[in-house]
């Protein structure tokens, strides 16, 4: 079956304000939707509810990944389910190697007795490291524990390229990258462009979107998807900025009050 | 293994044997119990004098005021000396069946067998199985029940014994002194390096038993060994006291390490005494893993003596429900330009109760000295708490001291982390807390780290509720 994404009238509330105000958007596999939009206007929100951080509190609305509701699982089961979010500050955790990591990952996916092989673990993710042009030396590092912003982001794209999802969030992964390391991530993220594979990708930058091809472009401001387009739509935006938008909207303040 | 979820607090070596013993001292202390216990051991005449002198010691002194609670221990309701049998085994099939099967079931010979130079394990009072690779033996090496090391090489044992520890040191050494019996001594000629743990393995089968083994081990110039101790005991309603001494003497350059890991059950009382002495250059290691018991009390302590000396102690404590771990370290710094290191991780869950109590103290001739002490507790839960009581004693200026301490929950966002990547809770928990105690586990020999990784796994699963 085709992977097929849909989010319909989502909203979202952070500490009872509320920050999503009804999203609606549809996924297909194959399809790469990018997200832009000033600060503060709740792209990240978007992506944190979609994974199902805790601090997020869905008030309205209904997900769904290939026919079955997002919202009702919990964080694990929508990991399993498909989906994946790289995040935008990834946590640091001492005393678990990335590997250790990883291969608890991949085998919270297989059945008991089925987990993967050390050898052939350790073989994914070197062919996977070397794609990335990451030293190695990262297998045994602990997870995040002192690598750089850009080093960081390239092992939320490792760990995309190991887990297969179905449907992929990337949440600002070009931040704090520079442009060496942003043709390696978007290299890496071209590579998982397949047919039964979704994207949604948040920036707000249009830079990214020179490497990563998007299908679609959607700007959010005010907790809302405010105009769709296609690629065209993201130049536009690089070459004169979001006042036209604001404009033909007739919106004064973009930000739903989160910075 | 079968996959299965534990109840709360559920407690892996919890059976017990019905194996019968050959002598029991019946409840509680009076002189007549240890002229009783010396006489049965045929112990020489100094060794009851150090006895009954340390009895009345411990009849002197009031109990500890500090620490844990220890309303519930009864010292009248407790058997002091259980005899398990005639005579003690150099083969498994010398040691009788049911206990044999006990020590079976805790993987005792199969560990032997894999990865252990020597092996003495204790049943109730007394060591039942005892051996030693012949290479060790060939080099001079002695490690044998105390109780036969007081036959066997007097002159030594006299020299050292209860010269670290001695009776009057706190309530509970003095206790020890009075009724102690088995526990390992060890002997390491000078230059002779034991690359190969040495371990010994104590079992508390009967109910309202104590067990109050006496270790002695002394590294002689130059030497190296590893000495590695195993502790469980079945569950009881009613309690039982676990309260040993240990001492140690590292002679220059030489360098002892002892690894500890204890998996009481929880109504054990574990009072527990370690100190070792480090002369010039030489370096003690402490490495101690508390899991289970109804109170810890214990502090591993090296008092630097020589110049150079070091010391460590690495740590970690778990406290469950109805648990309190009063653990810590004290270095004794004597001699110039020394060194200590206590990294201390402690985990609490279910409203058990942990509390850091440590010593840093630097004689007036501690010149140069360093001691660096790091404390971290991990909480898992709000029923649960952590303290940290440090004191340090400074009678000179040129040394340094650093301490920094830690308390942390597991925090939402890397539970999330963890869990967006498809880990359950329980999963995601138990790697947070493996990671947390990971700087304890890598220093542990490999198959015992994987022991230890177990029985942490096992810790936790059913602490998400």
């Amino acid at each position: 079956m085709a992977t097929h994404f849909k989010i319909d009238g989502l909203k979202a509330a952070i500490e009872g304000k509320e920050i999503l105000k009804g999203i609606n958007l549809e996924i297909k596999g194959g399809e790469v939707h990018a997200i832009m939009g000033p600060n503060g206007t709740g792209k990240s929100t978007l992506a944190s509810a979609l994974m199902g951080h805790p601090k997020y509190e869905v008030t309205e609305g209904h997900v769904e990944l290939d026919g079955e509701a997002l919202l009702e699982m919990g964080v694990d089961e929508r990991a399993r389910a498909g989906l994946f979010l790289a995040m935008q500050y990834p946590s640091e955790i001492t005393g678990v190697t990335n590997s250790d990591f990883l291969r608890s990952a991949i085998n919270a996916r297989r059945e008991e007795g089925k987990e993967i092989s050390l050898i052939k673990f350790i073989r994914l993710m070197e062919g996977k490291m070397k794609e990335l042009e990451m030293n190695t030396e990262f297998m045994h590092r602990y997870l995040n524990e002192g690598f750089s912003g850009g080093e960081k982001k390239r092992n939320e794209i490792l760990q995309m390229m190991m887990l297969d999802p179905k449907i992929v969030v990337l949440d600002e992964i070009d931040s704090g990258l520079d442009i060496d390391a942003l043709r390696i991530v978007s290299n890496g993220v071209n590579a998982m462009r397949s047919e039964d594979r979704g994207f949604l990708i948040i920036t707000h930058y249009q830079r990214l979107l020179n490497y990563i091809k998007p299908d679609f472009v959607h700007v959010m401001m005010q907790g809302r998807i405010v105009k769709s387009g296609g690629p065209e739509l993201a130049e536009r935006l690089e070459n004169e900025g979001y006042d036209w938008v604001k404009e033909e909207l007739g919106i004064v303040d973009e930000t739903v009050g989160q910075v | 293994m079968a996959k299965q979820m534990p109840d709360l607090e559920d407690y892996k070596y919890g059976f017990r044997d019905e194996h019968k013993a050959i002598f029991q001292s019946g409840k509680g202390l009076t002189p007549e119990v240890v002229r009783t216990i010396s006489e049965i051991k045929g112990e020489p005449e100094w060794m009851l004098e150090f006895r009954l002198k340390a009895l009345e010691q411990f009849n002197k002194m009031p109990m500890p005021k500090w620490g844990g609670n220890m309303d519930d221990l009864d010292f009248d309701d407790i058997q002091y000396y259980v005899r398990p049998s005639e005579k003690q085994g150099k083969t498994w099939e010398e040691v009788p069946t049911e206990i044999k099967e006990t020590f079976d079931k805790l993987g005792i010979p199969e560990a032997e067998q894999k990865f252990l130079a020597g092996v003495s394990a204790q049943y109730e009072s007394e060591v039942v199985y005892h051996s030693m690779q012949e290479d060790l033996e060939k080099q001079g090496v002695i490690f044998t029940d105390t109780d036969t090391a007081l036959r066997e090489y007097p002159e030594i044992f006299r020299q050292y014994f209860g010269t670290i520890i001695p009776p009057a040191d706190n309530k509970f050494a003095a206790l020890n002194s009075a009724v102690w019996s088995g526990g390992s001594f060890i002997y390491v000629p000078k230059g002779v390096k034991c690359e190969i743990p040495l371990q010994a393995y104590f079992r508390i089968n009967s109910e309202n038993m104590g067990q109050f083994e006496r270790t002695l081990i002394v590294a002689d110039e130059d030497s190296f060994v590893h000495y590695v101790e195993g502790c469980t005991a079945p569950i009881y309603s009613t309690n039982s006291l676990h309260s040993a001494v240990v001492e140690i003497l590292v002679l220059k350059n030489a360098r002892c390490r002892y690894t500890t890991i204890q998996n009481w059950a929880p109504n054990i009382y574990n009072l527990v005494t370690k100190r070792a002495v480090a002369e010039e250059n030489a370096t003690m290691e402490w490495v101690d893993g508390n899991i289970g018991s109804k109170l810890t009390m214990k502090y591993p302590a090296v008092v630097l003596k020589g110049r150079g000396a070091k010391g460590m102690v690495l740590s970690i404590a778990v406290a469950g429900k109805g648990q309190h771990q009063d653990a810590g370290a004290k270095m004794t710094h004597l001699a110039p330009d020394t060194t200590s290191t206590i990294v201390s991780k402690s985990i609490s869950k279910h409203g058990g109760k942990v509390t850091y109590r440590g010593l840093a103290s630097f004689g007036r001739n501690s010149e140069g000295s360093k001691a660096n002490i790091k404390c971290d507790t991990l909480i898992l839960d709000n029923q649960s708490t952590s303290d940290t009581i440090p004191y340090n004693e400074i009678m000179n200026d040129n040394i340094t001291l650093e301490h920094e301490a830690t308390v942390s929950k597991v925090s939402e966002d890397q539970l999330f982390y963890l869990m967006s990547r498809g880990m359950t809770e329980a999963e995601a928990t138990q790697m947070i807390v493996m990671g947390f105690i990971e700087p304890f586990t890598k220093e542990l020999p490999m198959e015992y780290a994987v022991e230890m990784n177990r029985l942490i796994k096992f810790e936790m699963e059913g602490s998400i509720g």
